[in-house]
């Protein structure tokens, strides 16, 4: 069975000449990974991607119609970058004008992966949530303040929607691995072999000299083994890289968590087949006795207005912190009677220091963004005339890149929701959705 | 006393997910990575990043001559103190370690 892994992440790109060699071949199934948390808690929250409409659809227009003709079902895990029902839908409607477009016709399955504060509070009071780091352990409160919070979805769903012929399957929120990994599971592949396949594929040709995750890669499963080479022919698997590929943004390179089970690598071994192609064997799947399901949630903490800024002098760096406490205490002052206490938040973020420049981002985060613009002002105009001692250079303290020097920045969100959930089945968060496209 | 980062073809760091770095110290053949091994210790890192010990994972994963480093993020990911937000330039306390 071959799958082909588009690129490393949606919008990305990839060679389109790779894409037809690929596809020279028959092709089973195409993924690809269209989201990270990677880029910060923002988008969940924003509900918007932090990759480009244009780029995300000239690699879906290039490579859906090839999938369609091969009847090669085209999984896409993690729709809109966060994976949220907007993101869903975003990506959605992408894939609709696509089909205009291309007069195309196919059964679209989609997954929501979206959970309630309820779900998560019921989860919560029934000792059913399982803190991933003790640096955060999850509150009722937390949940209460969450905007959006999503569960992230194994292969089971994915698996539901095959059976079901569906042509292209558009997941919110999922695990990378399960988009490679569901449909060998679903043809009785080794579980074993499909996550640790799975796992390097969701990366695109990044297991791949010369690296890159933005092209396409190609898995062959077998019964004892698979075979990893990537379909650009500039590029080769090799036996190190494909091995170091689990050391990447994993906390454990023998150990790929899932939902259903952990995949251990521990007696995984790596053979060079022929200059690009790597062949695998060992990779060994072991079922959870409690199935869990990530969420990740986010609420918005305020608006931010940042103001960046240099200081030159180095008499004045040296002073620095003199300056930021005398600015401190001004904008608390001026503000006592016309801003509630806690209601914005100042930090300065700098670099460098006296044997350069200093520069300086003063982030203020607001209840509201008018806050924000106010205490942002008054910092940034109390410190640009700030007297210090022995001060000489007394026409200002910042140089200023830009005109206007205060930018917005809008909402900001942090990760509230970051744990594990047991769950009595896989499918529990998951809303299944089948439409028939262009008929 | 040489810098652990001279001992290495690939020292890195990266978020895994929003609440935990992890560290990949890639050495270009297995005695160097043994010779580190034996010697790089979770004090170490503990000092380097001002973190509790208990709380530090330090894994050898000889098929690819590697040592991988992982603890949970001070401030999560996207927080409102955070200054790195993918966390891959918090690699340099421990370049520096010397060894």
């Amino acid at each position: 069975m071959k799958i082909v892994a588009l690129n490393g992440l949606l919008g990305y790109g990839y060679s389109e000449e790779a894409l037809d060699i690929a596809f020279s071949e028959k092709v089973d199934y195409l993924g690809v990974d269209a989201g990270s948390t990677d880029p910060g808690p923002y988008y969940l929250g924003s509900g918007k991607s932090f990759t480009d409409r244009g780029a995300v659809k000239r690699d879906l227009e290039l490579a859906l119609p090839k999938a369609l003709a091969q009847k090669a079902p085209f999984i896409i895990g993690t729709a809109g970058g966060a994976g949220s029902a907007r993101h869903v839908q975003w990506l959605k409607e992408i894939l609709l004008e696509i089909a205009a477009e291309k007069n195309l016709q196919f059964k679209l399955g989609v997954v929501f992966s979206d959970v309630s504060k309820e779900f998560v509070l019921e989860k919560l009071d029934s000792g059913k949530i399982t803190n991933m780091s003790d640096e955060m352990p999850l509150s009722q409160e937390a949940i209460k303040e969450s905007t959006t919070i999503v569960s992230q979805i194994g292969i089971a769903p994915i698996i539901e929607l095959l059976k079901e012929k569906a042509d292209v399957i558009l997941c919110g929120r999922a695990c990378d691995t399960a988009i490679y990994a569901a449909p060998c599971i679903y043809n009785g592949y080794n579980p074993g072999l499909a996550f640790h396949m799975a796992k390097i594929m969701e990366c695109g040709a990044m297991c791949s000299e010369p690296v890159a995750a933005a092209d396409v890669m190609q898995a062959y499963m077998y019964e004892d083994y698979f075979e990893l080479r990537p379909a650009n022919p500039i590029r080769k698997c090799t036996v190190d890289r494909v091995a170091a590929h689990t050391l990447y943004e994993q906390s454990n390179p023998y150990l790929i968590f899932e939902p259903d089970g952990v995949c251990d690598l521990t007696n995984s071994q790596f053979r060079q087949v022929d200059e690009r192609t790597v062949r695998v064997t060992g990779s060994v799947f072991k079922e959870a006795e409690q199935p869990t399901l990530k969420l990740e949630g986010v609420k918005c903490s305020g608006y931010r207005t940042i103001c960046p800024a240099t200081i030159y002098d180095p008499e004045t760096i040296r002073q620095f912190d003199t300056i930021a406490d005398t600015v401190m205490n001004f904008v608390k002052e001026n503000t006592k009677n016309t801003l509630p206490d806690g209601s914005y938040t100042v930090s300065f973020k700098t670099n460098g220091g006296e044997e350069s420049s200093l520069g300086i981002i003063m982030d203020i985060v607001g209840q509201t963004q008018e806050i924000a613009d106010t205490v942002c002002a008054l910092v940034r105009s109390r410190m640009l005339h700030c007297d210090y001692p022995g001060r000489k250079s007394s026409a200002g303290n910042l140089a200023f890149p830009f005109s206007p020097s205060d930018i917005h920045v809008g909402p900001v969100y942090e990760f509230s929701v970051f744990h594990l959930a047991q769950v009595d089945s896989l499918l529990e968060t998951s809303k299944i959705e089948l439409e028939e496209i262009g008929l | 006393m040489k810098k652990l980062i001279d001992y290495t073809k690939i020292l890195r760091s990266k978020n895994a997910g929003p609440l935990f770095i992890t560290f990949d110290l890639i050495f270009n053949n297995n005695e160097d990575m043994l010779y580190i091994a034996e010697r790089l210790t979770k004090a170490h890192i503990a000092k380097a990043y001002n973190v509790p010990a208990s709380k530090i994972d330090i894994i050898v994963y000889s098929v690819v001559n590697s040592i991988k480093i992982t603890f949970p993020r001070k401030n999560i990911s996207g927080s409102l103190a955070d200054n790195d937000i993918y966390g891959c330039q918090q690699h340099v306390p421990l370049a520096n370690i010397e060894l």
